[in-house]
């Protein structure tokens, strides 16, 4: 579909991620220096002007695998660690939390507002650090210039290429559900009320006209819903009011968060079930994944700063008992590309993941495919 | 009033994509079928009166170069005088089979030739004007194929120049007599609105400019253009000369889908804010201006609506399909 997607879908769900690292350190009571070094790293991995710029060449969307990947390296990229199930309940909350976002925005060019509103929150984290604050802003630029011309119907292809890559997935999550914005069936609640759209009026009127363009009647109807006229536009530029709450921190209030795995497999059964012949172009998406993940300047742990582990769970109980009761169907079978932090040792690594110059032979597309599979098989 | 029918069900939920439900109509043989797309798949399905599905079969799009499979974009029925074609349009081309989804007759791939690296390249929009079936694409032009009365022999003997955006969808009726000439629309993602006669050579009679929003989606009867936009209006335009004659501010987010049941004139309009909407379409007596009325309003608790057809030519019962929902919701008037 639409070959822009990606940034978005991006730094949205890293904006999701962030939130919910930022409220788990809380709960969990890391000392504040520990917890923003966390925060500091992971920005600073996630808007490297490398990475950003492997981001925005225009490219089809990945895989919800391929790209769990991605968010599996930065969650990493820092002294915390998160086990298998804490990752994948941090990923289950992350993508239905952006579902949502997607969904529910009035236009599809708000989308772009949800984007914003995430940064601003970003910029809020590291405003102690003016050259990650820097970076930030850098993105807001580059988000600008890309999206900032688009048309309205570029924009809803955009959003209908983000709702295929959302499709079927109905995790529920204690938050949604409490707020009564999700249903027990995992399927979000549409509200019938409140402000239309920008640029859209409140449904229930018919305008007619004669050959002069003259309105000669005007009917009212009932329509059903409860809509009211829009107050004003939220703010594109770099700093202002967005209006759109979609984006802005929902944990901020400290609440423990919880992901309902059972009763979400019925539908997800349709989704795994596709009698399509498996994909034999999986190495082609390994290859641009690789190419994005090289943009990637994980820090070396400098110096003896001990690592500590995070829980996106309440009890480590809790967490051994999650990964056990994993439905199969939401399994996200990670593509492990650990991360080798010391890069001069795996040079072979290194060089398939793009940071040299391939100048002596060129290499098919597909035997590089296959030295990163052979290369994953090794580590 | 209608009520809720029973449910048919789907393998795969709906893709969230405009038009997304095509319905053949067979009452001859007490069968409806079903089309609907679910993203690199299309299901076809067929169901007797009481909703209970008969048969059913899946399609994919062709593959081709790229990282995953290639979606599709639309799935319709094409009714042409001596047979009906089943024509899906993807990411790489456009397909064509039998009716019942058997037999692939005609496959013709897309040229991206111009296309940029940004440009999404896919074929969209459907529908039959005589014995040509009209397909729109990614760069605005229209593909004019022409169908023989039986075999494969389909040849594409016309590219229409109207749109500069991709093309959202084609709407068609036979021509009206003498002093109705308008027998297309095309609609794209700017709003435009083009308006043809069809022939062995395709007349472009006028254009209606757009808005700013797109216009996902376009129905034509006796010479009135229903035109449903991304801001939730629909407008009429009489096909002739393009004028507007009637301004609907019907739904609260986008339209989706349009469809007209031309025994009685009765529009039905479906948008991403949930609701389903009926109305009529007329002439005064007098001045022979469009006019219309609202009939009745759905509203599908908590479903993004992506497609929607009446099942029978009075528009007593529709169909509807919602982004992420795995059936067909049916209704019928009491």
């Amino acid at each position: 579909m639409s070959m822009r997607t990606l940034p978005l879908l991006f730094l949205n769900l890293g904006g999701e991620m962030l939130y919910i690292l930022d409220q788990r350190l809380r709960a969990q009571n890391i000392p504040v220096d520990k917890a923003q070094k966390v925060l500091n790293d992971i920005i600073s991995t996630m808007f490297s002007r490398k990475f950003m710029e492997e981001l925005f060449k225009p490219q089809e969307l990945y895989s919800k695998k391929a790209l769990r990947t991605v968010y599996d390296r930065l969650a990493h990229a820092s002294i915390m660690r998160l086990n298998q199930a804490s990752m994948d309940k941090l990923y289950d909350l992350m993508t239905m939390a952006f579902k949502y976002q997607v969904l529910l925005c009035p236009r599809p060019k708000d989308v772009l507002l949800v984007t914003f509103n995430h940064l601003d929150a970003i910029k809020e984290f590291i405003q102690d650090s003016p050259t990650i604050k820097h970076q930030v802003d850098e993105t807001f630029r580059q988000l600008t210039e890309t999206y900032g011309g688009l048309s309205a119907g570029e924009f809803q292809l955009i959003r209908q290429t983000l709702l295929i890559f959302f499709q079927d997935l109905h995790i529920r999550v204690s938050i949604f559900l409490k707020e009564r914005v999700q249903n027990s069936n995992g399927h979000f609640v549409l509200p019938v009320s409140g402000p239309v759209p920008w640029g859209t009026e409140v449904p229930g009127v018919i305008r007619m006209f004669n050959k002069k363009g003259e309105e000669i009647r005007k009917i009212e109807f009932k329509h059903g819903g409860n809509y009211v006229t829009a107050l004003r536009e939220g703010s594109f530029e770099l700093h202002g009011d967005r209006v759109l709450k979609l984006g802005t921190n929902m944990y901020s209030v400290n609440r423990s968060v919880e992901t309902h795995m059972s009763g979400a497999s019925k539908n997800l059964a349709s989704r795994t079930q596709e009698s399509i012949p498996p994909n034999p172009l999986a190495k082609e998406e390994l290859n641009l994944l690789a190419r994005l993940m090289g943009g990637m300047e994980i820090k070396k742990p400098s110096g003896p700063e001990p690592g500590f582990r995070l829980n996106l769970f309440t009890t480590d109980e809790e967490e051994e008992q999650a990964a056990l009761t994993r439905p199969e169907e939401l399994s996200y079978e990670v593509i492990n590309i650990q991360a080798t932090q010391d890069q001069q040792r795996n040079e072979e690594l290194a060089r398939i993941m793009g940071e040299f110059e391939i100048t002596e032979q060129p290499r098919s597309s597909a035997s590089k495919g296959d030295d990163l599979l052979a290369m994953m098989d090794e580590l | 009033m209608f009520r809720r029918e029973r449910s048919i069900p789907l393998r795969g939920s709906a893709a969230a994509l405009c038009n997304n439900l095509s319905v053949l109509q067979l009452p001859a043989r007490n069968l409806t079928h079903f089309g609907v797309v679910h993203g690199p798949s299309a299901q076809l399905l067929s169901a007797a009166p009481e909703g209970v599905s008969l048969a059913q079969r899946q399609l994919h799009a062709k593959e081709g170069a790229g990282v995953s499979p290639p979606l599709i974009t639309q799935v319709h029925w094409c009714v042409l005088p001596f047979r009906v074609l089943l024509v899906l349009t993807s990411h790489r081309g456009i397909q064509m089979y039998e009716s019942d989804g058997s037999v692939m007759v005609y496959w013709h791939a897309l040229d991206s030739g111009d296309a940029s690296p940004i440009q999404a390249v896919f074929a969209r929009g459907i529908a039959a004007s005589g014995h040509y079936i009209c397909v729109g694409t990614w760069s605005g032009r229209v593909l004019v194929f022409d169908i023989p009365a039986k075999g494969p022999n389909i040849v594409l003997s016309e590219e229409l120049a109207g749109h500069q955006t991709p093309v959202t969808d084609i709407a068609t009726e036979p021509a009206q007599g003498q002093d109705c000439v308008v027998d297309m629309v095309t609609a794209d993602d700017s709003g435009l609105l083009c308006v043809w006669r069809s022939g062995p050579e395709f007349k472009l009679l006028t254009r209606i400019p757009g808005f700013g929003v797109p216009c996902p989606s376009v129905q034509l009867w006796q010479g009135i253009i229903a035109a449903g936009y991304g801001n939730g209006q629909v407008r009429l335009y009489e096909a002739t000369t393009g004028t507007l004659h009637a301004q609907i501010n019907a739904h609260a987010r986008a339209i989706c889908a349009l469809d007209l049941a031309p025994e009685m004139g009765k529009l039905l309009s479906a948008a991403e804010d949930t609701f389903v909407h009926i109305w009529k379409l007329s002439r005064s007596p007098e001045s022979g201006y469009i006019e219309v009325e609202h009939c009745h309003g759905e509203c599908v608790f908590d479903t993004q609506v992506c497609g929607a057809r009446f099942c029978d030519p009075s528009g007593n019962s529709f169909a509807v399909t919602g982004y992420d929902l795995a059936e067909i919701l049916r209704f019928s008037s009491v």
